[in-house]
């Protein structure tokens, strides 16, 4: 393994990846355990469940994750730098355009049409974690009794504090991990 | 220049904590970034975070390290690009580094499972939160193409599962016509 390979890979990794979360999936285990055998499948499934349970975009937690098992820290910094690199490029240029030419027509009729579909992304985004959070890893069922009711309470306290006192909201997804967390080992004990 | 200097400390500590916040990647951190940019800081209005999440969506790699380049690039120029690239990517370095030493130990903990568990059903009421008060803008909005981007990109995103460079593609495109048209029936009636 040599630090340029690293570099690269990620690199690739970082330019592909179009879409964001998990559309990086299927290009990481393709450098990372195909190409240079650098990860097990066992590995591989493991990066993946730490990246869904810790902060942070999956690719850059894959590219964290697979420089310490290499090279440690300045594997891990590498492979995150090389990971980011075609973003910081790419995006810098669409600023400098968009900011260029935000007041033609034409830029101005696109991103009229982008706008209201980013909140549906948003909207999209935020049922997929509900119904995590409700329902567990199986996903919806028509059926009351798998719901999670300490989830469903601690969500609709959450939105109502959200909108009564629009607090910062760190502390609310701090409050929800504090309560949640006592909660969840309360009932553990219990059941 | 200590407004420049309190501006970049506010990107990297908003950045730092969004992003040590935000699980599973993707959108989630946009409406964290409406929150804290547009409604706590005000650095920008709504509808200019709408257009930069577009972008963010639109180019490769991950959208929260892309959105956080157009942020800091516009709060604080170049060094506000760095300054908010360098909060997002260290909390998942730091914590993947940490937990790629000790991952047993970690995937087994009671206590971290029902904290993460907890704040899960937090991350969704301030997404619901969001969602609501920007889906009202565009029903609001009282136009009929706008609403229809949003209601077709919700179901072909969570339903179908259609890759969201199409659904970007297709909405860029319609937002494009829709202001070509205009164009034209303006030029009509003045000749």
């Amino acid at each position: 393994m040599s630090y340029a390979a690293l570099f690269w890979s990620f690199c690739q990794i970082g330019l592909f990846s179009i879409g964001g979360g998990y559309a990086a999936l299927p290009l990481i285990q393709a450098q990372t355990v195909q190409l240079h055998s650098w990860l097990t499948l066992e590995q591989f499934t493991d990066l993946i469940t730490i990246a869904e349970m810790t902060p942070g975009p999956i690719a850059i937690n894959a590219a964290t994750f697979v420089g310490m098992q290499l090279a440690s820290v300045p594997g891990a910094i590498v492979a995150t730098l090389g990971c980011i690199l075609p973003s910081c490029v790419i995006v810098s240029l669409l600023a400098l355009f968009y900011y260029k030419h935000q007041n033609s027509p034409g830029i101005q009729g696109i991103l009229s049409g982008l706008r209201p579909a980013v909140v549906a992304l948003i909207a999209s985004a935020g049922v997929t974690i509900l119904v995590g959070a409700l329902f567990g890893e199986n996903g919806f069922v028509w059926n009351i009794q798998a719901m999670d009711f300490i989830a469903l309470g601690l969500f609709a306290a959450a939105l109502l504090v959200l909108r009564r006192f629009k607090p910062n909201a760190i502390y609310v997804m701090l409050g929800t991990g504090v309560v949640g967390g006592i909660l969840y080992l309360i009932a553990g004990l219990g059941g | 220049m200590p407004i420049q200097a309190r501006k970049l400390g506010q990107l990297f500590t908003s950045t730092l904590t969004l992003s040590a916040c935000t699980f599973g990647g993707g959108f989630v951190i946009i409406p964290l970034m409406k929150r804290q940019f547009v409604d706590r800081l005000g650095y920008l209005p709504e509808e200019e975070m709408l257009n930069l999440a577009a972008i963010a969506q639109s180019a490769p790699g991950a959208v929260a390290v892309n959105a956080s380049i157009l942020l800091g690039y516009r709060v604080a120029g170049i060094a506000g690009t760095l300054a908010a690239i360098a909060g997002t990517i260290l909390p998942p370095m730091v914590i993947l580094s940490i937990i790629s030493l000790c991952y047993d130990a970690f995937r087994s903990n009671l206590i971290v499972a029902a904290v993460l568990k907890g704040m899960q059903a937090g991350v969704a009421a301030v997404i619901a939160d969001v969602v609501l008060q920007m889906g009202w803008q565009v029903l609001r909005s009282k136009s009929l193409l706008s609403i229809g981007i949003m209601v077709g990109a919700f179901l072909a995103t969570y339903w179908l599962g259609i890759n969201v460079v199409w659904i970007i593609l297709a909405s860029g495109f319609l937002g494009a016509a829709r202001a070509y048209v205009r164009y034209r029936r303006e030029r009509r009636e003045q000749p």
